[in-house]
């Protein structure tokens, strides 16, 4: 790009145009929206259909080209406004802008924004938008693993939003339950009535060769039911874009956040963008960092939601670090109850990163007997770990 | 007969078939009839969805088709099936006398399942498609009956294009297991049936279990509706209060007293622990109450 002087006009022309619309096509892309060369070379075309010095028409032809979902929406207008201002200084600006938040309420798009305008760092650590292979732990580059030991307590905003696009890029197995549905397959158990009697008739009548067919197989739903009282601080917020990433993968599964309240924020989490998502599902809870009530939104929880959410096989997550002033027999009880309606019940604490953990609070004495498995949750190893648990599947109960 | 003209008319004819309708559950149905939409019932379990649907045929003279759901429900269960015996056999036969086949794929090697059923003419008029505990599907299933729903046809490949002369009435239930998705719902009137207020529960059980003394009556719904206000896993519903009231019959009761109340909880109470937090002294109260009358 030449050095843009197009400070506070609308468009440039030409083939400065030409260049800075591809640069915003890229920024949005490095930014996270899903656009190829194709939609760069649409952009183009539409930028040259209208009257790019008319401000509106040209921000609603690109509109048009890079926008494809509601939520896109406020991305596109955010980077418009940033780039079409300035396309080269932008960055200095926005660097001030990095949140330094503590909760998930209010974040705006702007720090993946950011993200984007950084200039490419040296290669160590490939760029965010670098298609992810189809694996099945984090990608382990040198210094990612420095990242995967460290509690998320203690990061840089820096190194948080590396872990975020680590999170964001996990894949996740899930040992897959048996459907009654079947599908084709040679070597598969059952007979294909209709199949066999359709193949007859296509060699004349005669009954030569069997068809068969397999069951198919789909993943459990996933519940989970986050913690997010103020001593969970910020592994609820990891743990919750985790869970965003659960959802976007798999149409099944439901999430709930608690603290004194019980908030479903599934259809909050549905977002697809993991920060809008956020934010909205801190605009529906409303009680973010205040005490855990874990008794009181475990027995609400049993009495309304468990019997709309756990059919069908559903495993369940309950992130907490146990520590609740209720009496603790009536929260054993509850959990009880909570593992009797679901197929698995694994308790993710995060009390268990330090290595003297001992259960003595109540709370976490009454928990633990009842849960199937207790795993940690305070760095990128353990949500890695909980990824393997998932998809090896624990024995049946 | 015609389908009623008004909802008062519908609530008559649904309580000539014992089932006792509130004014908001008539009104849905009435609408739906009206419409030609499908009702969407959800409410907790004993509440009275199913009978809904079986009332309402009676009272209109219809064929009821039941489907009942569960997961993995498919086409050949659901829609349709081509009988593999018979179309076997007639291979083999038109083998052995060497004229040509007859078409293996006509009505007369066909399956009927309940919802191409419901698609078929009836002289009686369109029959009440009763599709319960939809919420036990998944969504595949639902995704196909989507598609049934807005045009009431289906196309079996070998066979053609069924359509509806005249589309079924349609009647789901939901127990919440899962929530419905919300491609169905807009198709639907929703309606939620809670349970029964104090007076409309006694009329509901005089209806249903004559043989129940009134005195005995009244103390069995006003027991059932104050342990309907405590804390509780699973309410009992509409068919526990008609199964106790049996039950008391059964054993001889003409009123309440705690020894026989504590005995046949367990038909209102189906949860253990539910059974645990009422007892002796909780179970002397309420009978007490429910005797006086108390609130």
């Amino acid at each position: 790009m030449s050095d843009a002087e197009a400070r506070g006009r609308p468009a440039p022309t030409g083939a400065r145009l030409a260049a800075n619309v591809t640069h915003f096509v890229r920024l949005l892309r490095r930014a996270g929206l899903r656009l190829g060369p194709g939609d760069a070379l649409d952009a183009q075309r539409a930028v040259a259909a209208i009257d790019a010095t008319v401000r509106d028409e040209f921000y609603w032809a690109l509109h048009a080209v890079l926008v494809r979902r509601a939520s896109e929406h406020e991305l596109f207008d955010e980077a418009f406004r940033l780039f079409w201002r300035d396309p080269m200084g932008a960055h200095s600006a926005l660097a001030l802008l990095l949140p330094q938040m503590k909760t998930p309420i209010n974040r705006s798009v702007s720090r993946r924004l950011s993200e984007a305008w950084r200039p490419p760092a040296p290669p160590s650590p490939p760029p965010p938008t670098a298609p992810a292979p189809r694996i099945d732990t984090f990608l382990a580059y040198s210094s990612d693993e420095v990242l995967r030991h460290r509690d998320f307590d203690q990061l840089s905003a820096e190194e948080l939003d590396r872990a975020r696009a680590l999170v964001r890029r996990l894949e996740l197995d899930v040992r897959p339950l048996v459907t009654r549905r079947t599908r084709p397959d040679a070597r598969g158990r059952e007979i294909d009535r209709a199949r066999t009697v359709r193949t007859a008739l296509a060699r004349g009548g005669a009954l030569l060769e069997l068809r068969r067919r397999r069951r198919l197989t789909r993943p459990p739903t996933v519940v989970a039911l986050c913690d997010i009282s103020g001593s969970m601080g910020r592994y609820s917020e990891m743990v919750l874009r985790f869970l965003h990433t659960l959802l976007a993968h798999r149409g099944r599964g439901h999430v709930f956040v608690f603290a004194t309240r019980l908030t479903n924020v599934t259809r909050a989490l549905r977002q697809r963008d993991v920060d809008l998502a956020l934010a909205r599902c801190g605009a529906e809870v409303g009680d973010w960092s205040s005490g855990t009530r874990l008794t009181a939104c475990l027995r609400e929880f049993n009495r309304a939601w468990s019997r709309r959410v756990l059919g069908q096989g559903a495993v369940v997550l309950l992130v907490t670090d146990g520590l609740d002033r209720d009496d603790p027999g009536e929260l054993g009880a509850e959990v009880a109850r909570l593992r009797r309606s679901c197929r698995r019940l694994i308790w993710l604490n995060p009390l268990l990163r330090y290595a003297g953990f001992e259960p003595r609070a109540g709370g976490v004495r009454a928990l633990l007997p009842n849960v199937d498995e207790h795993r940690p949750v305070h760095d990128l190893d353990s949500l890695d770990a909980l990824a393997a648990a998932l998809a090896a599947g624990a024995p049946r109960r | 007969m015609t389908v009623p003209a008004s909802v008062t008319e519908l609530t008559a004819a649904l309580a000539g078939q014992r089932y006792l309708t509130d004014a908001s559950l008539a009104t849905v149905l009435f609408l739906g009839l009206r419409l030609g939409k499908p009702v969407l019932l959800e409410g907790d379990a004993g509440v009275g969805k199913t009978e809904v649907a079986k009332a309402l045929a009676a009272a209109l003279g219809r064929k009821l088709i039941r489907l009942q759901c569960y997961e993995g429900l498919d086409v050949t269960s659901a829609l349709y099936e081509w009988d593999f015996a018979k179309q076997m056999l007639e291979v083999r036969l038109a083998e052995g006398g060497g004229d040509a086949r007859a078409d293996l794929y006509s009505e007369r090697f066909l399956r009927r399942r309940p919802l191409l059923e419901a698609l078929a003419p009836d002289p009686a008029g369109p029959p009440v498609l009763l599709i319960d505990e939809l919420d036990r599907t998944d969504e595949p299933f639902e995704a196909f009956l989507l598609e049934l729903l807005s045009d009431f046809q289906v196309t079996i490949p070998e066979y053609g294009t069924v359509r509806a002369a005249a589309p079924p009435i349609v009647i789901l239930t939901s127990n919440r297991t899962r929530e419905i998705h919300d491609a169905i719902k807009r198709r639907c009137l929703y309606h939620w049936i809670g349970y029964p207020s104090a007076e409309r529960e006694l009329a509901i059980l005089a209806a249903r279990a004559p043989e129940v003394p009134a005195a005995l009556a009244a103390q069995i719904v006003g027991f059932v509706q104050r342990l309907r206000a405590s804390d509780l896993f699973k309410l009992p519903g509409v068919a526990e209060t008609l199964d106790w009231g049996h039950a008391l019959v059964a054993l001889g009761s003409v009123e309440l007293d705690p020894a026989t109340v504590e005995a046949t909880l367990g038909v209102l109470l189906k949860y253990q622990d539910d059974l645990a937090r009422i007892t002796g002294d909780r179970v002397r109260a309420l009978t007490d109450a429910a005797r006086t009358g108390a609130p």
